[in-house]
């Protein structure tokens, strides 16, 4: 039987039939089959990418009626409860629902491209993961929309949330939507790993890797550590409130102080894996307009992991005036001013790719350049709150919502729309409008500084945060103001990139493969990439594939059209974890509807653990069950043989 | 540039000490924000091409030169303000954790959904009293601030003269408050605590030591009695409809679960810092709480117009 488990797979070079053959492998069945069963990394990204931005819309336009009602001094548009309601869902949209899913939808997207890979390592979990993530998203949102979204902050202190001080089904919708949402970003960091671990092309060793995956192989990492400690937080809050317990509770023997730890033990790291794909974006995307590799490879790869693993230490900083000792809250003060160091790391190595480089001025760059500018203000902003005493004057005033929209528009939402600009051409095959790009650019970066700047002042001024309104003579009414007209002007910023958007993908400009002559492997395939990506899986020899000629690479050179055909079955190649030697190849499962249904089940049994009802907490229960066995399923085409290469 | 609760100034106590770290660090992160700024706005402005892909494809790809230097050479220079920030951050947090002296003024302070209960403690219990959303306090005197949680957490913060200390249930933390000067320094709850987080403000006044003594005694006298007819109808009212929540001090009004009136019209605002202390706010308040901080605690009370004067008779007694 073992025998049989070898074999050597077929070298050779691309050919019309070889692609057709493969095609027919690969390609998902058109329509309405093809949507719920696809597991297409392709698709799933974009699936990614687009429900982000409808949240991030979503999120934006809660945050316009929260500035309008704090445009002046003693605004009545919202009452308290609405105000509190929308401070709340905006947080959890533009954290959860926006800021991670937008970089699991590029990294989806790009990764098996950038690693010379067909697929992902697990394409069902892959597809699980994305509709969980649309399932929690709706059922945090139906919450929402009959009056009970979150209201307590997205940190959601106790005693607040209890059912105590908090009796409505708000925060039930809340917990067990976020222990839901918990499933889809574990299995999601999950598949990442494995992926980057065991599918990289023939010689990509790990210090040939993209920056971006090392961004997003350190956030997932950080994501399997840190989400158990949010998922448990949110489920023992759920059995406070349902079910009596009284983990929270202080007259029973509770702490609320615990929640808080769970939280930012979970919070603080999360911080980081929502910014450092996307920093390695900007690793990745602005050299190519500078016309030159990045300075620094190996520091900006080791500072986005030394970034991670400092990051665990820091999380008390969230905590620094609740009494705790100050022997201890000292460590944590030098471990967040510590950080400040990889961070300074990256930003020295973007500065001298500009400086030693090329430029050229196109809006991708303008995004990826302005953001080191943005990153630097969130950054020193950051540094201050990590003094213990500066903090206990600057924490919860307007200073630190400055802070954090600095470190989540600036080093989230700008490097992500510049690697729309960056990527839309390969994944829809034409070039957004570089005209409308420059308007796109120019609202979104006056509009953001015009609100957010001046909201350090507020914050210096005194302004506490997660107020729904303010007296007159407080010295915030015309910061208030601007900042209002600022958000203003930033939404329409965003909405000239949607547009941008919409008229591109109908008349944008032919792409061709590599429209920005850029040096890493999804450049080599055709813009949209077919099914299976790479025809051949190619072999890497260095960090810049494309570019080898030019930089006088010596010794051997990469090959993408050459290699393992891996057409006998949908298949690709795994790779060994730190040099990728070929290992065996992997037999990749088909499209199929167990993910889907799988969602299906486990949304049902929250809305039965929501409204505690033992039937559909049966049903939902069932159908997960039966799609997990499907999915389960031995077969026999799924068995994975090991290449005899000797 | 100053406002009531803006902490670029201070007037005392560990606001003092933080202050110049606030500023020295504020200086320099404005300083590393416009350096970078400069250098990336040459870097920039070197730039060989502008337009879209075919600007970018028409500059050829070099190596260039390696610049880890710059790396280097940032890090280095980055290192001096952090270290020198930590360090002061330690030195800072030493003095303002090293407490105060043993004989000084304790303050039991709770608050509540959305009040601040002051109690000032004494080993003799003659001398302990409450009041609610203003703090006396002597000039130049450290005053020892002990936070009690009673239902959500909120934090206690009054800028000028010390950062925030957070009120959480279970515990009790500690803060000191000293002022330099006789003023009034305004305080604010800084957590996230409900509907009326935005309307929990309070008030310390800093004054010398003969008129805080002056004060205290003044706060432990229990409440004028009434001598007119309204003022007579007025208390019997306060103490059968009011005295279900509030407590006035020489009357059967005991309960204690919102603000202790015995003094109220000596406090310069109700609400929690929401509106001035008159005869005016004091009636639109009591009639109609829900409009003015919607949620608070305190219902609407139905009153007839003469009911109401007469509450507002008995209250005005209340200095």
């Amino acid at each position: 039987m073992r025998e049989a488990d070898y074999r050597t797979p077929h070298f050779g070079a691309d050919s019309v039939e070889h692609r057709s053959r493969l095609l027919e492998l690969w390609e998902t069945s058109p329509g309405i089959k093809g949507f719920f069963t696809t597991v297409d990394h392709k698709m799933i990204g974009i699936r990614y990418i687009v429900t982000a931005f409808i949240f991030l819309a979503l999120g934006g336009v809660e945050s316009l009626i929260m500035r309008v009602q704090l445009a002046g001094p003693n605004g009545t548009l919202l009452t308290p409860e609405q105000y509190n309601d929308l401070f709340s869902t905006h947080g959890m949209t533009m954290i959860f629902l926006y800021a991670s899913p937008i970089l699991s939808g590029f990294s989806n997207y790009l990764w098996p491209l950038l690693l010379g890979s067909r697929d992902m390592a697990f394409p069902r979990l892959n597809a699980l993961s994305y509709w969980i993530y649309l399932a929690s998203g709706l059922f945090l949102y139906a919450g929402f929309l009959t009056g009970n979204g979150p209201n307590d902050g997205w940190f959601n202190y106790v005693p607040y949330a209890e059912r105590a001080y908090n009796p409505g089904l708000n925060q039930d919708f809340y917990a067990l939507g976020m222990v839901f949402l918990g499933i889809s970003t574990t299995v999601g960091a999950a598949n990442f790993i494995v992926t980057a671990m065991r599918t990289r092309a023939p010689g990509m060793s790990l210090s040939r890797l993209p920056i971006m995956i090392w961004g997003t192989l350190t956030a997932s990492v950080a994501n399997l550590l840190v989400i158990p400690a949010v998922s448990l937080a949110f489920f023992l809050l759920w059995m406070d409130r349902q079910y009596g317990t009284h983990f929270f509770d202080n007259t029973e023997g509770g702490q609320p102080l615990l929640w808080q730890h769970l939280f930012w033990i979970f919070g603080h790291p999360w911080v980081y894996a929502i910014v450092l794909p996307a920093m390695g974006m900007v690793s990745d995307g602005l050299p190519v307009f500078c016309r030159r590799p990045l300075v620094g490879y190996a520091p900006v790869a080791i500072s986005t992991v030394a970034t991670m693993v400092l990051g665990f230490g820091v999380w008390v900083h969230h905590m620094f005036a609740t009494g705790l000792p100050a022997v201890s809250m000292s460590f944590f003060s030098g471990i967040s001013i510590v950080i400040v160091v990889p961070s300074a790391i990256a930003v020295f190595a973007w500065l001298a790719t500009i400086w030693l480089g090329r430029p050229v001025i196109t809006t991708a760059f303008l995004f990826f350049s302005s953001m080191i500018l943005l990153f630097v203000i969130g950054g020193v902003s950051g540094f201050m709150t990590a003094s213990i005493p500066v903090d206990w004057q600057l924490t919860d005033t307007y200073f630190v919502v400055a802070h954090l929209h600095y470190v989540l528009i600036g080093i989230n939402v700008f490097p992500v729309i510049g690697a729309v600009y960056f990527w839309f051409p390969k994944m829809t095959g034409r070039l957004l409008d570089e005209r409308l790009g420059r308007w796109n650019f120019w609202t979104m970066f006056i509009g953001f500084n015009l609100a957010f700047l001046p909201m350090h002042v507020t914050g210096l001024l005194g302004m506490p945060r997660r107020v729904y309104t303010y007296g007159p003579g407080m010295g915030w009414d015309t910061l208030n103001l601007v900042t209002t007209i600022g958000s203003f002007v930033l939404a329409l910023g965003v909405l000239l990139f949607i547009i941008n958007v919409l008229k591109s993908l109908r008349v944008g400009v032919p792409a061709g493969a590599n429209p920005w002559d850029a040096p890493t492997l999804e450049w080599a395939v055709s813009s949209p990439p077919p099914a299976y990506n790479f025809a051949v899986i190619p072999t890497v020899a260095s960090r810049h594939p494309l570019w080898e000629a030019r930089l006088g690479t010596r010794g051997a050179r990469s090959s993408v059209d050459q290699g393992m055909l891996l057409d006998t079955g949908k298949e690709t190649l795994g790779t060994s974890a730190l040099n990728a030697h070929p290992d065996m190849v992997l037999e990749m499962p088909k499209d199929s509807s167990a993910p889907f249904l799988l969602a299906v089940g486990t949304a049902v049994l929250f809305v039965g653990l929501l409204l505690r009802q033992g039937v559909t907490v049966s049903i939902g229960t069932a159908i997960a069950a039966l799609a997990l066995l499907f999915w389960l399923w031995p077969r026999q085409e799924l068995r994975e043989r090991e290449a005899a290469h000797g | 540039m100053t406002s009531p609760l803006d902490y670029l100034h201070s007037a005392g106590g560990s606001a003092d000490v933080i202050r110049p770290l606030t500023w020295t660090t504020l200086i320099i992160s404005t300083a590393v924000i416009v350096v970078i700024g400069v250098i990336l706005w040459i870097a920039v402005s070197r730039a060989q091409a502008r337009g879209g892909a075919e600007a970018t494809r028409s500059i050829p790809i070099q190596e260039g030169a390696r610049g880890t230097k710059w790396i280097s050479t940032g890090v280095a220079i980055s290192a001096v303000p952090l270290l020198l920030t930590l360090v002061w951050t330690m030195v800072a947090l030493a003095k303002i954790t090293s407490g105060g002296p043993a004989n000084a003024i304790v303050l039991d302070v709770t608050p509540r959904q959305w009040w601040w209960d002051v109690q000032y403690a004494s080993p003799d219990p003659s001398q302990i009293f409450s009041t609610a959303n203003e703090i006396h306090i002597p000039v130049g005197m450290p005053v020892k601030v002990r936070l009690h949680g009673a239902d959500v957490i909120h934090s206690f913060w009054v800028p000028k003269l010390s950062g925030k200390a957070d009120a959480i249930p279970g515990r009790t933390n500690v803060t000191w408050l000293q002022a330099s000067a006789p003023g009034r320094y305004r305080g604010q709850c800084t957590e996230f605590c409900g509907f009326q987080h935005a309307h929990m403000a309070f008030e310390v006044v800093a004054e010398t030591p003969e008129a805080f003594a002056a004060w205290r005694s003044r706060q432990l006298a229990p409440a004028p009695e009434p001598t007119t007819p309204e003022q007579m109808r007025g208390r019997d009212f306060v103490e059968y409809r009011c005295g279900l929540c509030h407590r006035v001090r020489g009357t059967t009004a005991g309960a204690l679960i919102a603000p202790d009136l015995t003094h109220v019209m000596t406090r310069a605002q109700i609400a929690s810092g929401t509106l001035p202390t008159n005869t005016g706010t004091l009636a639109t308040w009591i009639r109609n709480p829900q409009a003015l901080k919607p949620g608070s605690l305190m219902p609407n009370q139905n009153m007839t117009g003469s009911e109401l004067a007469d509450t507002l008779a008995y209250l005005e007694l209340l200095q």
